[in-house]
């Protein structure tokens, strides 16, 4: 303003109508920032974008495949967990019932034990008074006879009807015991 | 804003302030009339270049995955544009477009900021010529873009036939015409260079309106103070449209763009 007001004004200018020389100046001005920009550095920025999106999706997918394999272990883990359970419980009633049966067995085999000692002391008992009925009426014919013989004075011993005498005497002597 | 400083320095005040305050003298050669290969406007879209390069390259020299902070405010802005602007209006597709829009968005937005950085103070947006050469960009991207899609004869079917009832054609294709392809690059251009261009005359009227009551009146002096806290006021004001200015410039581009890949009219 200075040095238009010093040198009086005279040229004027018409602001709508661009001159030429900043028209050549702005162009070449806005050509180098947009050739330094658009080549060196937003380029890479859009590099870095994209690889800071591979980062961030590549961590949720690792994150993911992650998660799946601990859901996965998980359940694994559930399902032998629930096997182990079952096998305890089917043990523990196998074992129940074992135990059971081997009870029932013994009981059993106790129950034929003594009831086999029973019938064995039965017998013996049963054979034992056989054998001891048997000596007795031996014995018992012996000293009969002998005391007979002592009564009536003569030996029986050797008389055939002897047997047959004692014999008789016996039965009857049983028949009116078991009488 | 060498007048200003002039002014500051004189203790005078030319006013009202005109069109030639916006055509400062020359750098190189010094002081020259009408030589503009180097002036503070022109000084100003290389100083935006270059801070913009050095900026992004230097924060994006060494990109991590995990950002540093500098890092993470580069990569804001270009996230910002490839998202919120190229994406959202172009969809997919918009990401290829994503480079130019952010490179578009910080240029605009950085030259527009010019305009209230004390000592630079003027936007060179607020001369044609920057607008007017993004605008022809958009305008050629977007036609371009067109026909590299659907063929020049279904590019300009789609854009000038609107699905509308033939007897009604004859009024709608000229309007077509002249919206699409005649007024789009001056509306842009326009758009930004007229909001700058006010925007610098406004804070000029309040600052050297300022200075003009205080010459004429010292009584006035209270005014001026008055006016010189309406210039604060208008800064923030001025804030607001550069932000606006250089997001409307962006998205407006990402819409034709839109328009001219879109499959029906």
């Amino acid at each position: 303003m200075f040095f238009l007001a010093a040198e009086g004004g005279e040229t004027s200018h018409n602001p709508i109508v661009p001159v030429w020389q900043e028209l050549v100046v702005g162009g070449v001005a806005f050509a180098v920032l947009c050739f330094v920009l658009m080549k060196f550095v937003f380029p890479r920025m859009e590099q870095t974008f994209q690889a800071r999106v591979d980062a961030i999706e590549g961590g949720i997918k690792r994150a993911e495949a992650a998660q799946a394999e601990a859901n996965q272990l998980l359940e694994q883990y559930r399902a032998q967990l629930a096997e182990a359970r079952t096998d305890a419980a089917k043990i523990r009633d196998d074992a129940r019932a074992d135990a059971e049966g081997i009870r029932q067995d013994v009981l059993a085999k106790a129950r034929e034990e003594s009831d086999r000692i029973i019938a064995a002391g039965k017998e013996q008992l049963a054979a034992e008074r056989a054998t001891i009925v048997r000596e007795l009426r031996t014995e018992v014919g012996t000293i009969a006879v002998d005391l007979a013989s002592k009564i009536v004075g003569e030996s029986l011993a050797d008389e055939a009807r002897r047997k047959g005498t004692v014999d008789r005497f016996l039965s009857n002597l049983e028949s009116t015991g078991a009488r | 804003m060498f007048g200003q400083a002039n002014v500051l320095a004189q203790g005078e005040a030319a006013f009202p302030p005109s069109v030639e305050d916006f055509y400062l003298p020359s750098i190189v050669p010094w002081g020259a009339e009408n030589s503009y290969w180097f002036t503070k406007i022109t000084a100003m879209v290389w100083l935006a270049v270059g801070l913009l390069i050095i900026f992004f390259l230097v924060t994006y020299r060494k990109p991590q995955l995990v950002p540093t902070k500098k890092q993470w405010l580069a990569e804001s802005i270009y996230g910002f544009v490839r998202n919120n602007i190229a994406v959202d209006m172009i969809g997919h597709r918009g990401v290829a477009f994503a480079p130019y829009f952010t490179t578009l968005f910080c240029f605009i937005l950085l030259t527009n900021f010019f305009a209230i950085v004390p000592g630079l103070q003027i936007s060179p947006n607020s001369h044609i010529a920057f607008p007017a050469f993004l605008a022809v960009i958009s305008y050629v991207m977007f036609i371009w873009v067109g026909i590299r899609h659907h063929g020049a004869g279904k590019f300009f079917k789609n854009s000038l036939i609107p699905p509308a009832p033939w007897y009604i054609l004859p009024l709608l294709i000229p309007i077509e015409l002249f919206s699409t392809f005649i007024v789009r690059p001056f509306s842009l251009a326009v758009r930004l260079f007229a909001n700058m261009f006010a925007g610098h005359m406004l804070l000029l009227v309040f600052t050297l309106g300022g200075f003009a009551m205080l010459n004429a009146n010292v009584w006035l002096a209270p005014v001026s103070l008055l006016s010189w806290l309406m210039t604060v006021a208008l800064t923030f004001l001025e804030f607001l449209v550069i932000c606006l200015q250089a997001y409307v410039f962006t998205v407006l581009t990402a819409s034709y763009v839109q328009g001219a890949l879109a499959d029906e009219h």
